[in-house]
């Protein structure tokens, strides 16, 4: 096997320009590939982590007594998933409201009886956040006798996150059509290869040498090349990724948003993937090649 | 020439090969006992290349059957033909020299892809390049080297692997009657030592000098069969 290795990257020396070409065109299709993937990653977290503030509303009915107020408190507090109930009374609701529509203050002075029900605002655990556990907690709580209407970012939130499923299916198919595009480069350009050593692979066929022989260090040029190019491909996102995020990390210092980059797990199998391109571009140029 | 059918290395019964519409052999049968020392001559055109390459399977056979050291071609499967092929030490026509490696390598070559231990390849290498006198240019690419440089590096390669049989097609074509000499004198030190050596030439003044078979080919047919 280590005289396979040796085979393999004096060839590759040899045919430097080839090569080179070769592992330049994995890392730039990588790069745009996994730049999406990152930016879906990201996303994804952006996602989360606006889910973290979702609230929800609870509005009661008219005239609830204290006591019952009370009482439902503390049933909204029983019940699994919510974290914490606070709760707004109207006139609370009103001063809001004022505050956020400062210049229609004058309209709302105007009501001769304040139009907002009391309310509880309800923090919910993180393992609730999804949009399932939000629709059975808000009918739990609608089941409630004070509770007259249950309101929280259900629409949006699921728009919102079916618009990420759509980017990320949509992903995964640039994803493989990327995939795909680079073993068909690299297939092709092991083939140009190929081709250029016709002669010496005619001949080594004549003094006997076997297929597995003369394939495997081909194998190897095509893995070497697909881990080469790869492993370019993700430094160059990262340092693309670095100078955009120190770029804009100080307006995101707030904390409602950090990017982030691939784990390091991800990136090895990132890599292993382009390795499997590699063979996998040698293997099917070979199967042609060696007919 | 008396050939006891068990000391036949070689065996061809009526081969025929065609290539397209066109007959290069016609109808050859030809046996060739171990440590032979053969001649195949013939005109430019007379089918001699074609004769040997249909032995180590450079081409296959239109009809007819040849037989190599016990295997018979038309009946082993592509994963044997290298085993077939480390059974020749090959001479070239043009050499076939791979242009982009040293001579050493393209020596080495042979053994490595048999599977040899680096340092008995080593060993081997160096010392059939001293034979042949190649020695201090063994790093040399071979586009360097003179043809007569190169031919004996050809022999060289030929040589290393022990073949039992060497096929030497034209060895002395491009050479001077003294560079000729030096690779007739190789192929003789493999012939003493029990290969069976096959030359295809057209060179008469190869064929004066020795006491050996020589095959005439006329027109892809077996015209003469006879020691000299
Ligand atoms: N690959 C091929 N395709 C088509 N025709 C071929 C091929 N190889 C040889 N021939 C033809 O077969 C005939 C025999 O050719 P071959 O090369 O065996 O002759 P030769 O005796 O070796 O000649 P020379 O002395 O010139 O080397 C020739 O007419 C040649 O044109
Ligand atoms: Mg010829």
């Amino acid at each position: 096997m280590k005289r396979f290795f040796k085979r393999a990257i004096n060839d590759l020396r040899e045919n430097q320009f080839l090569a080179a070409i070769t592992v330049v065109t994995i890392a730039l299709s990588i790069l745009i590939a996994s730049a999406f993937a990152l930016f879906f990653i990201n996303a994804g977290e952006l996602l989360t982590q606006w889910q973290k503030g979702i609230r929800m509303m609870v509005y009661l009915k008219p005239d609830v007594s204290e006591a019952a107020r009370l009482d439902t408190k503390f049933r909204i507090q029983g019940v699994a998933g919510v974290q914490e109930a606070t709760y707004i009374s109207k006139e609370e609701a009103m001063e809001r409201l004022k505050g956020q529509m400062p210049h229609h203050s004058a309209l709302l002075e105007n009501l001769k009886e304040n139009p907002l029900p009391d309310a509880f605002e309800v923090t919910l655990e993180a393992a609730a956040r999804d949009s399932v556990q939000l629709q059975f907690l808000s009918e739990r709580i609608q089941a409630l006798e004070p509770v007259e209407e249950v309101e929280y970012g259900q629409q949006w939130i699921q728009r919102f996150s079916s618009v990420i499923n759509l980017f990320s299916i949509a992903g995964y198919g640039i994803g493989a059509l990327f995939f795909m595009a680079t073993v068909f480069i690299v297939a092709n350009t092991i083939r140009l290869v190929l081709y250029s050593r016709r002669d010496e692979i005619e001949i080594m066929r004549l003094v006997g040498a076997t297929d597995r022989f003369i394939k495997i260090p081909f194998y190897l040029e095509g893995m070497i090349q697909g881990a080469l190019g790869t492993t370019i491909g993700l430094v160059a996102l990262y340092i693309g990724y670095f100078s955009l995020s120190s770029h804009f990390q100080p307006s995101l210092a707030s904390g409602l948003l950090t990017l982030r980059f691939f784990p390091v797990l991800v990136c090895v199998s990132i890599v292993a993937g382009g390795t499997v391109v590699g063979w996998l571009g040698c293997w099917i140029s070979l199967k042609q090649f060696m007919k | 020439m008396i050939q006891a059918n068990s000391d036949a290395i070689i065996r061809m019964f009526h081969v025929h090969k065609r290539y397209g519409n066109k007959f290069a052999l016609k109808d050859v049968t030809l046996e060739i006992s171990k440590n032979d020392f053969l001649f195949v001559t013939g005109r430019s055109g007379a089918g001699k290349t074609t004769l040997l390459k249909l032995l180590y399977l450079g081409e296959p056979v239109t009809e007819g059957q040849v037989l190599i050291d016990g295997m018979n071609l038309s009946r082993i499967g592509q994963g044997r033909i290298p085993v077939l092929r480390r059974k020749f030490g090959i001479i070239f026509q043009d050499y076939k020299l791979i242009l982009t490696k040293t001579v050493y390598e393209n020596v080495a070559l042979v053994l490595e892809a048999a599977g040899r231990k680096p340092r008995l390849i080593d060993k081997k290498v160096r010392s059939v390049l001293r034979t042949v006198g190649m020695e201090d240019r063994m790093n040399a690419l071979p586009q360097s080297l003179s043809g007569g440089e190169q031919q004996r590096v050809a022999v060289a390669r030929a040589a290393v692997g022990d073949p039992k049989i060497i096929l030497a097609d034209e060895p002395t074509g491009s050479l001077d009657e003294e560079a000729a000499e030096v690779i007739m004198t190789f192929l003789d030190d493999f012939h003493a030592r029990g290969s069976t050596v096959i030359v295809a030439t057209h060179d008469k003044k190869l064929l004066e000098r020795r006491n050996s078979r020589v095959v005439q080919l006329r027109d892809g047919q077996l015209w003469s069969d006879e020691l000299h």
